[in-house]
């Protein structure tokens, strides 16, 4: 009971918080200051049609690295969590097939490409359309998590993940390293000409940066989930 | 800055609305996999909704991890779950938390 009149307190006391916030909301009439030199400046020195990404790769591009390998510690923690280093034992012929509908199959089989096709799309076009490398890679992850809905067994390369992934990444560092030495700054895109604004090779080295960063995020969280499946595998494995 | 229109400020209510309604959905559903898609669908509104305060950015995010790869993710678990369940039950009947696996597996 008490705890109940507590948990409702606390709703209340969040609920008034949001109130006072939303009573005092005024949408403001120009771009603050920050917000207009990107607006204005993003066209001309970086040469990307899609703002966001200018600012995610170049003008933040540090931070962007960080959230990288924020996700890259995650992956490894999870990896080494649930691995705990045993082989992937293959599979024993007694294991059997779980069930999974005709439907879910034969859709996997005709769905997975165009996802995977979507991925790719969004971060190569990150600089031009929305989306871009996190996006992107999330895409194709969800694509091999239908592969993975469809036949549970499957079982990935830990291999080709991680050096795909480590190769991204450093790449991405390496690039970033290079405008250093070459361009104006760490992670500036000005390595490669900006070429015209909306045109796929455009925007300096952000579709290259974006392409390793879409391949990096997809490798993460397929490592991710193949760990997930494979620890129930070898799972089963020992007790039959 | 342009005020919303009304048909925008309409459609944006009745998302909030679902939302809400999902959410509690979400929380309230005795049935697995419904708490789960409601949850999916939380994030699927939230993602229009971030579509129509013109952030396509956070959107394709929302739509991809929040609403993609997380509902699969929660199925993919909750089959685990279900099977492990399955294999416990098998191996020792009177296992202490039998009535926890009972409730997931409804």
């Amino acid at each position: 009971m008490i705890k109940r009149a507590i948990a409702l307190l606390l709703l209340l006391a969040v609920g008034a918080l949001f109130a006072s916030l939303l009573a005092g909301y005024v949408p403001d009439s120009e771009l603050n200051q920050t917000a207009r030199y990107y607006a204005e400046r993003t066209a001309g020195d970086i040469g990307a049609a899609n703002i966001v990404t200018a600012i995610v790769v170049t003008y933040r591009g540090l931070d962007t690295l960080g959230e990288v390998t924020v996700l890259f510690i995650t992956a490894a923690i999870v990896g080494l969590v649930l691995a705990q280093g045993q082989p992937a034992l293959p599979h024993t012929p007694r294991q059997l097939r779980p069930p999974v509908g005709e439907l879910l199959t034969t859709g996997s089989r005709m769905l997975t490409p165009l996802i995977l096709l979507l991925g790719v799309y969004v971060f190569v076009n990150g600089h031009l359309t929305p989306g871009g490398g996190f996006q992107g890679g999330a895409i194709i992850a969800s694509g091999m998590l239908l592969l993975l809905l469809a036949d549970p067994l499957k079982h990935f390369s830990h291999q080709l993940i991680s050096v795909l992934e480590s190769l991204s990444g450093l790449l991405f560092v390496g690039i970033g390293v290079l405008g250093v030495l070459f361009a104006s700054g760490f992670l500036d895109n000005r390595l490669l000409p900006i070429g015209n604004l909306g045109e796929l090779f455009s925007a300096g080295v952000i579709p290259v940066i974006y392409s390793l960063i879409g391949l990096k995020v997809g490798a993460e969280f397929s490592s991710m989930l193949a760990n997930l499946s494979e620890i129930d595998k070898t799972d089963k494995t020992e007790e039959t | 800055m342009m005020s919303m229109s009304p048909l925008i400020t309409g459609i944006t209510v009745l998302l909030c609305v679902t939302m809400l309604g999902a959410a509690v959905v979400a929380i309230r559903a005795k049935a697995m996999p419904i708490a789960i898609l409601a949850a999916g669908l939380v994030s699927l509104v939230a993602s229009i909704l971030f579509l129509v305060l013109a952030s396509p950015d956070v959107a394709m995010t929302e739509a991809a991890i929040g609403s993609g790869l997380t509902t699969f993710l929660f199925f993919f678990v909750l089959a685990r779950i279900r099977a492990a369940g399955h294999d416990d039950a098998e191996m020792d009947a009177d296992s202490p938390d039998g009535g926890k696996n009972d409730g997931v597996r409804t």
